[in-house]
């Protein structure tokens, strides 16, 4: 038997359950209730509402990446230089909080921010005025951030882990002062760290329906909610398939942007 | 100076972490709470640890999310392993479709993998175990291929030819010369497959059908009702199980490095 053969189980799987399912939701996409063809639930994306919640989105997506990589990359130089044990440990620390439900974290999140909630019962001993953060966009944000961070931190931890220190040391030793090193060492050799960072958060930040349904009180819509809605409320699972391709489309267009000078088989320091 | 610097970073590493654990602090906190209220402390308590063994419904979902994340991890770890060693024995151009085509559960957004599997089921089979169980599988195979693959890429593939050589069917040599080399990838694969499935929400939620609970759909059914006291109470459990074996492994890791690759690949 020849090796290649070992993966025939592997090629019929992915044809049964990842291939065909994207026929299916193309099909139901491309279709109307009587199987006649038509574009509207594609073109449904370009609508008001729907239209609203895209760009909503986007502005959510790209804020919460961005805040991501401000608060991760400075944690990540620092795991790197404090020497906490072995990487292992750091890893261990980053991985840990997400054993816990992630819908009970982010309900937590809500009990924090609340009107009511921990957050403002702290800020009172100190006199200070409540904050009215819950259902807007700032506990999304916060939920988010807190969501997705971890998967920032990691891959520019490992990438950074992985720099070669007498790659360092070499520039220092030609007269590299400490901002040189960092500009023209450390952070271009950390680039493939955040660019898997960067997929790895705005995928489902821009995707996601769960945190803005508990941290926006039903108030606050992303794409994601109306997808959900379509199939879970109002049934219609065409529109809801025609709006998911526009989205994927979408994010593959965002991913190979992001994507052109990176990784071959997706074996780039993620994780 | 340098110690101004010191302090700063680590306060700086503090906040994040207290950040990132500050939420299941609460839910902790939470599961002592003698009150079914969210936002008052009354007093501290241990019946909703008792009460949770009672809880036939919160019971059930636990068993159903443990068979899935162990049926599905370990379905998807063979199928993975033997899908990696496939593969890599593949010529450039169908080992650059077929990474492709397993790259897409990954990269594409949950939700779209979701709706895009339930379109497919309805046209075959009911809703239920069943088709949650296959979703999960296809979405667990392609992290056990990722943490395997660069196993085999530093294999030493003459150790395999020679065995092949001395008479060593295929099957045969599989089992004594690859395997044992490609075990710590496997098995990060494995873990790394479990805490997906566990981890998962949305595309159990979008395959599951009525009737079938995991700890997260209940949960989320629940977010407007309230959730259930006993159910902080379990997660609390279940975190404290995974941080007493995560810290044993990370001990256990020191000597070798094998087990820290674990770690360190999971996800």
């Amino acid at each position: 038997m020849k090796r290649k053969y070992f993966a025939t189980p592997y090629i019929i799987w992915i044809v049964g359950f990842t291939i065909f399912p994207l026929i299916a939701i193309g099909v139901s996409a491309f279709t109307k209730e009587n199987g006649a063809f038509t574009w509207e639930n594609i073109l449904a994306i370009a609508e008001p509402i729907n239209r609203q919640a895209l760009f909503f989105s986007l502005a959510i997506a790209f804020g919460c990446t961005l805040l991501c990589i401000l608060l991760a990359y400075p944690a990540a130089l620092i795991l790197k230089s404090l020497r906490l044990g072995r990487k292992g440990f750091t890893i261990f620390l980053l991985v840990l909080p997400m054993w816990m439900n992630f819908i009970l974290r982010i309900l937590a999140w809500q009990m924090i921010l609340s009107k009511n909630g921990i957050l403002n019962f702290i800020l009172a001993k100190f006199g200070v005025r409540p904050l009215a953060v819950s259902n807007t966009w700032i506990a999304l944000m916060i939920g988010m951030v807190y969501d997705f961070l971890p998967y920032m931190i990691l891959p520019i931890f490992n990438a950074i882990s992985d720099i070669d220190e007498d790659l360092i040391e070499a520039a220092r030793d030609l007269g590299a002062g400490g901002a040189a090193v960092f500009g023209k060492v450390i952070f271009p050799l950390s680039m493939p760290g955040m660019l898997s960072g960067i997929v790895m958060v705005f995928v489902p930040a821009m995707t996601s329906f769960v945190i803005a349904d508990i941290l926006g009180g039903g108030k606050l819509q992303l794409i994601g909610n109306i997808i959900e809605q379509e199939f879970m409320k109002s049934m219609d699972w065409h529109l809801g398939a025609g709006l998911s391709i526009s989205l994927m489309l979408l994010v593959l267009v965002g991913l190979a942007f992001t994507m052109r000078n990176d990784r071959e088989d997706g074996g780039t320091a993620v994780w | 100076m340098v110690r101004v610097k010191n302090i700063f970073m680590k306060c700086y590493l503090a906040l994040i972490l207290f950040f990132l654990y500050a939420p299941i602090l609460v839910l902790v906190v939470l599961s002592f709470n003698d009150s079914r209220s969210r936002v008052t402390w009354g007093g501290f308590t241990l019946r909703w640890y008792g009460s949770l063994f009672s809880n036939r419904q919160i019971l059930e979902a636990l068993e159903t999310t443990l068979l899935l994340g162990f049926g599905s991890a370990a379905a998807a770890t063979v199928i993975g392993t033997f899908g990696a060693v496939g593969i890599q024995a593949m010529r450039k151009k169908g080992y650059q479709v077929v990474m492709s085509v397993t790259n897409i559960p990954i990269l594409n957004a949950d939700i779209v993998t979701g709706i895009a599997l339930m379109l497919w089921f309805v046209r075959f089979v009911p809703l239920g175990f069943g088709s949650v169980l296959i979703a999960h599988i296809t979405f667990n195979i392609p992290y056990v291929i990722l943490s395997v693959m660069p196993k085999l890429k530093s294999l030493n593939l003459s150790i395999y030819e020679a065995a092949r050589d001395l008479g060593a069917g295929s099957v045969y040599a599989f089992f004594h010369i690859v395997l044992p080399q490609i075990g710590s990838g496997i098995l990060a694969g494995f873990f790394m497959a479990l805490t997906m499935s566990m981890d998962d929400f949305v595309i159990t939620y979008f395959t599951k059908g009525a009737g079938v609970n995991t700890l997260s759909t209940m949960i989320y059914g629940e977010i407007r009702k309230g959730i259930k006291p006993e159910m902080y109470a379990l997660s609390t459990i279940l975190f404290a199980v995974i941080f007493v074996i995560l810290l044993a492994f990370n001990a256990l890791s020191g000597k070798g490095k094998n087990a820290e690759d674990v770690i360190e690949r999971s996800r």
